[in-house]
């Protein structure tokens, strides 16, 4: 045995164990920021800042996302970790005033180089909104979108089910695949918008706050589908709920506002990036410490 | 009161009267006045409605009145004549109306749709010539017809399309004329669909294209069919800009698009209510009823792809 542990393998055998309610940080005491140094990288920050307009919205970012990972954002309010997820398939291209300096690297290839179409990243990226927005189609159409679309071949009724199944609604609505997507509840609407991300079969699956609009019950289904999905996909998740982030993060990021009272201006940081036990049991820095400790934010 | 006719037992009549009394104590009796200012509210609203029917139905009737010896088969098929208002039809005017009506919605439909997905979706707002576009449409709006018959006169008829007095000039004319109207139901239509929409088809990876027209456009559709549908209704009555680009009062042979002259219904209607003979005011009454039905059987078809598409929100 190495003193290095997998953490593939801790965190299987804390999926194993059933227990999503409490991810059992002891398991990933010992596993630290170097045992991901070797491994795959997906996403390579370096110096990102994002402008909106003359406003630096954040600042200075840097980090390395790692393959089959699910990465979390955490922060206050205006920290700046919806912007940097945005950048990460470039939906920040939609807002005009938006402005990304420094380097994002995807799978080592600079993803904001000019010859870069933004179309081609979001297909390989996908996205699942804060709030859930399918399609005003039928659930079957929804999922359909993409691969059609797309120009995806192979059998569509086969496509429908597989991303379906994968994003455990299938049981749910095999029976009504014709019925509109806006009968379901919010949890399954949720679960649709996954299902529509993963039909497209995307490298990255990035989630903004998934479960923000969503009930206990619900947020744990999908909590428990990230897990299941972190083995085919990369995740990346914004979130504001920190039990959230604890018990589904392999890796956490914590952002904070740096406010500069002189020109009034407020702009998000990140703070720190480790392991999330790191984070939540041991940070480095105080600013982390507080607001994982629940003292502010 | 209904308390004291109840079969409730004498107690339960007494507690019912006695809770009664208490609930008056806490809250105040409801006021008499509160109650003549809902009823005087409800019977203003009543009033406005029971104008703008008493006004469509006074024009039906009077038209099924007044029209009635005329409701046959010959009102459709046959030409108009001067001589005998008896068997006169208004055949050129219903194919030249319905030429007329094909070419605007042919003209409006692309145009209009255009115009309000650059305006929704592209325009970027801090411009100075989109919030002048934006201000123009909506002034052209409200353009007098006999405005646009002049514009058509002077551009569309001569000038520089020179296409002379033809059913595509007075197209062309109406559709100008009604385009404001759709590319204003055709934003409304578009804004309400939740930009939520747009990004989570771009977030697949389809192109701003794709997803403009698949998402936000399939889902503005019966919007826009509803401005279609207004913009016809108005297209179809209007005669005073026809006048002007050439439509004819009396002409007796079919129309074709690119030339000769052509007709249509209202400017018909005009030139046969003009006359002093009687029966051609039956003619008018019952060609005002040929008009309607026509517009109906437009609008039904559009009603039809409407309610075919209509989502739930």
């Amino acid at each position: 045995m190495t003193d290095t542990k997998n953490p593939d393998q801790i965190k299987a055998t804390v999926i194993d164990q059933d227990s999503h309610m409490s991810i059992v940080m002891d398991d990933m005491t010992g596993v630290s920021m170097e045992d991901f140094a070797g491994r795959e990288s997906v996403f390579n920050l370096s110096d990102v800042n994002v402008h909106y307009g003359n406003s630096l919205a954040v600042k200075d970012v840097s980090l390395d996302i790692y393959k089959n990972q699910i990465t979390a954002f955490i922060g206050p309010s205006g920290c700046g970790k919806t912007t940097i997820l945005r950048c990460l398939n470039r939906m920040n291209d939609l807002i005009p005033s938006a402005r990304v300096t420094g380097s994002i690297k995807y799978h080592g290839e600079e993803m904001y180089s000019p010859e870069v179409d933004p179309v081609q990243v979001r297909k390989l990226i996908g996205m699942v909104f804060q709030k859930p927005n399918p399609f005003p189609k039928s659930i079957y159409d929804n999922v359909a979108f993409g691969p059609r679309t797309l120009g995806m071949s192979g059998n569509m009724d086969e496509i429908v089910e597989k991303a379906l199944r994968d994003a455990a609604l299938w049981d749910d609505v095999k029976d009504r695949l014709e019925d509109n997507a806006y009968g379901m509840s919010g949890g399954q609407q949720q679960r649709l918008c996954i299902a529509r991300a993963i039909a497209v079969k995307p490298d990255v699956i990035l989630m903004d706050e998934p479960c923000s609009a969503l009930d206990p019950v619900s947020t744990f289904k999908i909590e428990d589908l990230m897990m299941e999905l972190k083995k085919d996909y990369t995740i990346v998740i914004v979130t504001h709920n920190m039990q959230q982030a604890g018990r589904v993060a392999d890796l956490t990021a914590f952002y904070s506002v740096v406010s500069n009272d002189e020109i009034g201006s407020r702009t998000g940081q990140l703070i720190e990036y480790d392991t999330t036990n790191k984070i939540f049991s041991n940070p480095k820095d105080s600013r982390t410490r507080d607001y994982v400790t629940g003292r502010f934010g | 009161m209904a308390t004291l006719n109840s079969p409730l037992p004498k107690r339960s009549q007494a507690a019912a009267l006695g809770a009664r009394a208490v609930t008056e104590s806490v809250f105040g009796k409801a006021s008499v006045q509160l109650k003549v200012k809902n009823l005087a509210f409800y019977g203003i609203l009543l009033t406005a409605l029971t104008i703008a029917t008493l006004s469509i139905a006074a024009i039906l009737i009077w038209s099924i009145v007044e029209g009635h010896p005329r409701l046959d088969l010959n009102l459709l098929v046959n030409n108009p004549s001067s001589i005998s208002p008896e068997t006169a039809g208004y055949r050129p005017a219903i194919l030249g109306s319905t030429y007329l009506i094909a070419g605007v919605i042919l003209f409006i439909v692309p145009i209009g749709v255009a115009s309000a997905v650059y305006m929704e979706l592209f325009a970027n707002r801090a411009k100075w010539y989109n919030r002048f576009i934006e201000l123009n449409i909506q002034n052209l709006a409200g353009v007098p017809s006999i405005v646009f018959g002049i514009l058509g006169l002077a551009f569309i008829v001569r000038g520089p399309l020179s296409l002379g007095f033809v059913v595509a000039a007075g197209s062309l004319t109406v559709a100008l004329l009604v385009l404001p109207t759709v590319i204003l139901a055709s934003r409304e239509a578009i804004r309400a669909v939740p930009s939520s929409i747009l990004e989570g088809s771009l977030a697949l990876g389809a192109t701003l294209w794709q997803s403009v027209r698949r998402q936000v456009l399939s889902a503005a559709f019966p919007g826009i069919l509803t401005g279609v549908i207004l913009a016809v209704a108005r297209a179809i009555g209007e005669a005073a800009p026809l006048l002007l680009v050439g439509a004819v009062t009396f002409v007796t042979f079919d129309p074709k698009y690119l030339e000769g002259g052509y007709s249509a219904l209202p400017v018909m209607i005009y030139n046969y209510a003009g006359r002093p003979q009687e029966e051609f005011h039956t003619l008018a009454a019952a060609g005002i009823l040929v008009m309607l039905l026509l517009l109906m059987s437009i609008n039904s078809i559009a009603i039809w792809l409407r309610a075919r598409s209509e989502q739930n929100w």
